[in-house]
């Protein structure tokens, strides 16, 4: 299984080429301001990320998806180039704030509940302008061993 | 097939970066500051609007922000340039040459692209890079870089044009060049602008109907090359293959003034590292480094003193213990002790040229360097540092990151959101 990096230029069709997160060279133009603080990018198995340049991780924070199987403190990985469908758990700014919600399309109309069978609250999406729906969820990620997550997560 | 250059560049790009991740920046007054939080680099329109001026030292400024709202962040390098990476990846899905010219702005070869295809092609490549990012971008289109350059700065200022702008037609081009000031054409600066007034070339159309050749005498000949660029002569060809690099440097600004011999040590220290670690990143190496530290131009009234000094190494290395020593040595050679008023020091850097590949270097006769064991060392300390995070393992003399007094400032940094695992923002799923 080759490793790449979320954010770097795509591999070739093969996946096998590990190209490095930011080209260490000169750009003709300005130097990038940037290449002293150049990090390691988080890296994912390519299989598991079609699209690197539209992937982001998240944190959540709460329990309001543990229908969806996305407990308090998962990664959230997200696809903005993925086209929201109905029954899709997307991130969407309601109230101001980032939130993690699970899409209803009723006829016409767009709606975000929870999943949490504790609770059962519907958020209504009055109308869908651009930059509300942030992005679509891929997969979540969760340690099982506490102390591994630790040691990972610094 | 005509020839055609697209330039791409992001709409206040470092404060579209912080807006991707945080919802409470929309539609407010956004900035940037520079290192050590100096001066505002980045302004969204909003910003714009109050008043704040490219540059403008943060300290002039403080107030206005305060009473307005503006939210203000440090440079979140790290940030940046990983969208910017993101952005690039993008970019060459459309157009296979791409130059990035900088962080924010790059050069796409459209050439192939049939002349009425181009305008959509633009249109969909700039939603895409919207929506799979969540950068706005402008993109100007034109036969060469400095015309593509020009029809970028009429996408931004006209809002109905959409972010984008074909000035392929030399009839439309004409018709806008009338109207737009000299001073927007690229590589026209400050000086070169009094002296086109004086001339009364006002317009861009003004420049271009210049005589190339008499041009150059009061242009240098960068102008005459300009005259022919806004005719659609190209004569700056897409450099997709970045020049290799030649030159390194690390120098630093400090967030406070500097007055002891040991802090400066390490200052330069910690300098020497990060240029190892640019050299072994690339295979290189050097066999000279010079080290500079001076006081601050600001500072006026204080004693002042400039030093800056030659270091020869026994070989060609990239071995940060190697580029310390190189380095404290060119401290000890120009230090002098602080008299009643000391010597502020405001800025300390190494500076290297003739940078060879560590493998192809001449190794001397006598006195060579143990280049296995010391190769061996340095990749365990850069894998340790890429999987820990930068600064988790470092020389002694250049001290723990965390107990650098000196380090450039970036108080108001937001989260380096992409790259750190433990800095991902966070959604909510909760009431």
């Amino acid at each position: 299984m080759s490793l790449y990096r979320v954010g770097a230029a795509a591999a070739d069709a093969g996946g096998l080429v590990r190209i490095p997160f930011m080209l260490p060279t000169l750009c003709a133009g300005f130097p990038s301001p940037a290449e002293d603080f150049i990090e390691g990018a988080l890296e994912l198995p390519r299989w598991l990320v079609p699209n690197p340049p539209a992937t982001f991780i998240w944190r959540v924070r709460g329990w309001c998806m543990k229908g969806a199987g996305i407990h308090d403190e998962d990664l959230a990985v997200v696809d903005r180039s993925l086209s929201p469908s109905s029954g899709a758990v997307v991130v969407a700014v309601v109230g101001g704030e980032m939130s993690l919600k699970r899409l209803v399309m009723t006829g016409n109309r767009l709606s975000l509940t929870f999943d949490n069978p504790e609770m059962d609250e519907e958020f209504a999406l009055e109308d869908l302008e651009e930059g509300l729906l942030w992005g679509v969820l891929l997969f979540s990620v969760r340690w099982h061993h506490v102390k591994a997550r630790a040691s990972l997560v610094r | 097939m005509s020839r055609a250059i697209a330039l791409i560049d992001g709409n206040s790009f470092y404060c579209s970066c912080e807006r991707v991740f945080d919802p409470k920046l929309t539609g407010v007054p956004v900035i940037v500051l520079s290192n050590n939080d100096g001066c505002a680099i980045a302004r969204t329109a909003e910003a714009k609007a109050l008043g704040i001026k490219m540059g403008e030292p943060y300290f002039k400024i403080r107030d206005l922000c305060r009473r307005q709202k503006v939210r203000v962040f440090s440079s979140n390098y790290a940030l940046y340039g990983d969208m910017s990476a993101r952005a690039n990846t993008v970019y060459r899905q459309f157009a296979p040459d791409v130059e990035i010219y900088s962080i924010d702005e790059s050069f796409l070869d459209l050439s192939d692209v049939r002349e009425r295809d181009r305008v959509a092609l633009a249109r969909d490549l700039r939603s895409t890079v919207r929506q799979w990012t969540g950068l706005p971008t402008c993109v100007g289109i034109g036969p060469t870089k400095t015309l593509a350059k020009l029809a970028n700065h009429i996408a931004k200022t006209i809002p109905e044009l959409g972010g984008v702008c074909d000035l392929s037609d030399e009839a439309e081009r004409a018709a806008w060049m009338v109207g737009i000031s000299v001073g927007e054409v690229w590589g026209i600066g400050r000086a070169s602008l009094a002296r086109l007034t004086a001339m009364g070339v006002d317009t861009v159309a003004d420049l271009r109907d210049l005589d190339p050749r008499p041009a150059r005498q009061s242009l240098t000949v960068v102008g005459e090359r300009i005259i022919h660029e806004l005719r659609g002569r190209a004569c700056l060809p897409l450099e997709i293959v970045p020049a290799r690099r030649k030159g390194c440097a690390v120098t630093r600004s400090f967030s406070s003034r500097i007055t002891e011999r040991t802090v400066l040590e390490q200052a330069v220290a910690a300098h020497a590292t990060r240029l190892g670690e640019k050299l072994r990143r690339d295979g290189l190496a050097v066999s000279a480094v010079t080290v500079f530290y001076h006081t601050s131009e600001h500072d006026r009234g204080d004693p002042m003193r400039a030093v800056s000094k030659v270091v020869h190494l026994p070989e060609a290395t990239n071995d940060s213990r190697h580029l310390i020593q190189a380095a404290l040595h060119g401290v000890a050679k120009t230090w002098r002790e602080q008299g009643p008023t000391p010597w502020r020091y405001s800025k300390a850097g190494l500076v290297t040229k003739d940078l060879v590949p560590l493998d192809g270097a001449p190794r001397p006769l006598f006195g060579a360097l143990d280049r296995e064991k010391s190769g061996a060392l340095m990749a365990a300390m850069d894998a340790c540092n890429s999987r820990f995070g930068r600064g988790a393992v470092v020389p002694a003399r250049a001290g723990l990151v965390e107990k650098r007094t000196w380090s450039t400032k970036f108080e108001m940094r937001s989260p380096r959101f992409t790259t750190r695992l433990s800095e991902v923002p966070r959604v909510f799923a909760a009431q």
